[in-house]
């Protein structure tokens, strides 16, 4: 049947070209934005922009309290967010099997859906509000909010994903069930959910809308949690809309700056969690 | 099916089968019946196991003698929707009763699975896990000592020696089952239940872990699950025949493997059906 052979080898070559293609095409998309990012981004970047305030037009500036900003902002939505969405996942995975379990997955993936904005304005209602300020823990309960069903979910895929077999073992040799999930469930998936910790934070670091009501922003370094503080999403929400070419530029680079440093968070929780065994 | 003419000759090691009918129960089960859900897989078992010997379960797959293993360390606990009727003890003491410490029992009753499921730690960590979570010993050179008696137990030791620190997934097929075996025998249970230990490993690695049972008998009592009914005569001194969740019968093996009691048993062990 070498004609049935032809058809088949035309056919494997045709789907091959038409993945290839796509590859390309969706690949070469994100090349096109990180490259022209880099380009309308590098003019502006110096040191004193990467260390300096906000100043006037035309007095220079730059996007030092802003990163400062985005860092603390990360760094108070992951104390939060990290312990309670594995917490989660390990309930899911582990423990809630049965209606209550479904419910809860049924939730967690609700809460996925909403839109970043109403994570935003309920923060608002609940923190701002009764405060009657801005501050920055407003807007890293709001991050929080947002990271918490991501890292449930792959947290709780990851576990899954841990064969049986391993917590048998672990049980056959009298380890009650909590010494099971820790030393030997949750180490054998580490990779897996430091992967999805490492997403959810990429994913929220690109967040401005729910820092709106809540982080608000600001043009000093920080001082305390409990006040305004600058992010890079929202100063670079507030640039562009600017009139002034001078801030428009000082966009890109901000742009730059936040596009490197989630790349830098890639790569170090990729070598924090090289597979060791 | 085609009906074989000759039946394969299988020979019985006669060292394996010492007379053992005079050593108590270790292990006395009674009419236990076992359902997955609303299907019964085991129907009015009752076997005692005496201490110290090679107890082999043999039977055509789905027959129930894994599951059968399982109820002896209650692993088919943690599968969602079963039941169990009857009485399992172990020393006469009935552990299924309300109030059993499940944790305190698998540590008497170890178990080595077929698929070989070494922790993705180190081979050291791997033997010392159950010692570890047991606070078996404080000292950490009794520690190693413990992991070095039950690495040789398991055969393991002069392959691993030198390397004790590295994954235990860098280890053969071979020597991840006998890792296994020796992180069940770290915590020196007193019964020791093996499901098909050697299925997945070829002709080298399977006669090792055949001279090991051999040997782990003086101090263990073993439940071995097989399909391999030469390995079944090889090994062990008795030998139970299970058939769609039955109890076909129990006796020496050597009885078993040349004049069994029931037709059923000959007919399986001549291989005219299974």
């Amino acid at each position: 049947m070498a004609n049935y052979d032809q058809i088949r080898r035309a056919n494997s070559a045709f789907m091959t070209t038409l993945t290839a293609l796509c590859t390309v095409l969706a690949v070469g998309a994100l090349f096109i934005i990180l490259a022209h990012i880099a380009w309308q981004g590098i003019g502006s970047l110096n040191w004193q922009f990467l260390i300096d305030r906000p100043r006037p037009v035309g007095e220079g500036g730059g996007i030092g309290n802003a990163i400062v900003g985005s860092l603390l902002l990360l760094l108070i939505s992951a104390a939060i967010g990290l312990p309670l969405g594995i917490c989660v996942g390990v309930y899911l995975s582990e423990i809630g099997k049965g209606r209550f379990g479904g419910a809860v997955r049924f939730i967690v993936d609700t809460l996925t859906g909403i839109p970043s904005i109403v994570t935003g304005v309920f923060v608002y209602a609940i923190i701002v509000v009764p405060s009657k300020h801005f501050s920055a823990l407003a807007g890293g309960v709001a991050l929080a909010l947002i990271m918490i069903p991501i890292v449930a979910r792959t947290t709780e895929e990851m576990l899954k994903l841990v064969p049986h077999s391993l917590r048998e073992g672990a049980l056959a040799l009298g380890a009650p069930q909590w010494r099971v999930i820790l030393g030997v469930v949750i180490p054998a998936a580490a990779p897996g959910i430091a992967t999805g910790a490492m997403l959810a934070i990429a994913r929220i670091s690109g967040e401005t809308a729910p820092l709106l009501f809540t982080a608000f922003g600001s043009r000093f370094f920080p001082e305390s949690l409990n006040q305004p503080i600058a992010s890079l999403t929202v100063q670079i929400y507030n640039y562009a809309i600017s009139p002034y070419d001078e801030w428009h530029a000082q966009a890109w680079a901000a742009t730059l700056v936040l596009m490197t440093l989630v790349l830098g968070i890639n790569i170090i929780v990729r070598f924090l969690t090289r597979r060791k065994f | 099916m085609p009906v074989q003419t000759a039946a394969p000759r299988i020979e019985v090691r006669p060292a394996a089968t010492t007379p053992t009918a005079t050593s108590k129960a270790k292990v006395a089960v009674r009419n236990l019946d076992f359902f997955y859900g609303r299907t019964q897989a085991l129907h009015d078992i009752s076997i005692e196991i005496p201490e110290r010997i090679v107890m082999a379960f043999i039977g055509p797959s789905g027959c129930g003698k894994s599951t059968f293993l399982r109820t002896l360390n209650r692993m088919n606990d943690v599968i969602p929707h079963t039941r169990v009727g009857g009485h399992v003890s172990i020393d006469d003491h009935d552990i299924y009763a309300p109030g059993t410490d499940v944790v305190e029992l698998r540590r008497r009753v170890g178990m080595v699975f077929q698929k070989s499921n070494p922790f993705p730690k180190s081979i050291f960590d791997n033997v010392a896990y159950g010692l570890r979570i047991n606070r078996v010993t404080s000292s950490s050179s009794e520690l190693e000592g413990r992991v070095e008696q039950a690495l040789k137990d398991a055969a393991l030791w002069t392959e691993v020696k030198d390397r004790l620190k590295t994954s235990a997934l860098s280890l053969s097929g071979g020597q991840q089952q006998r890792l296994c075996i020796a992180r069940a025998l770290a915590i020196r249970p007193e019964v020791l239940l093996m499901d098909e230990p050697a299925s997945a490993l070829d002709p080298i690695a399977t006669s090792k872990i055949e001279e090991l049972i051999f040997d782990l008998k003086k101090q263990y009592t073993i439940v071995i699950v097989t399909h391999n009914m030469q390995q079944a005569a090889r090994v062990s001194d008795r030998t139970a025949f299970f058939l769609l969740g039955k109890l076909i019968e129990v006796n020496a093996t050597e009885k078993i493997f040349t004049a069994p009691d029931e037709k059923t048993t000959e007919d399986y062990i001549t291989g005219r059906f299974g």
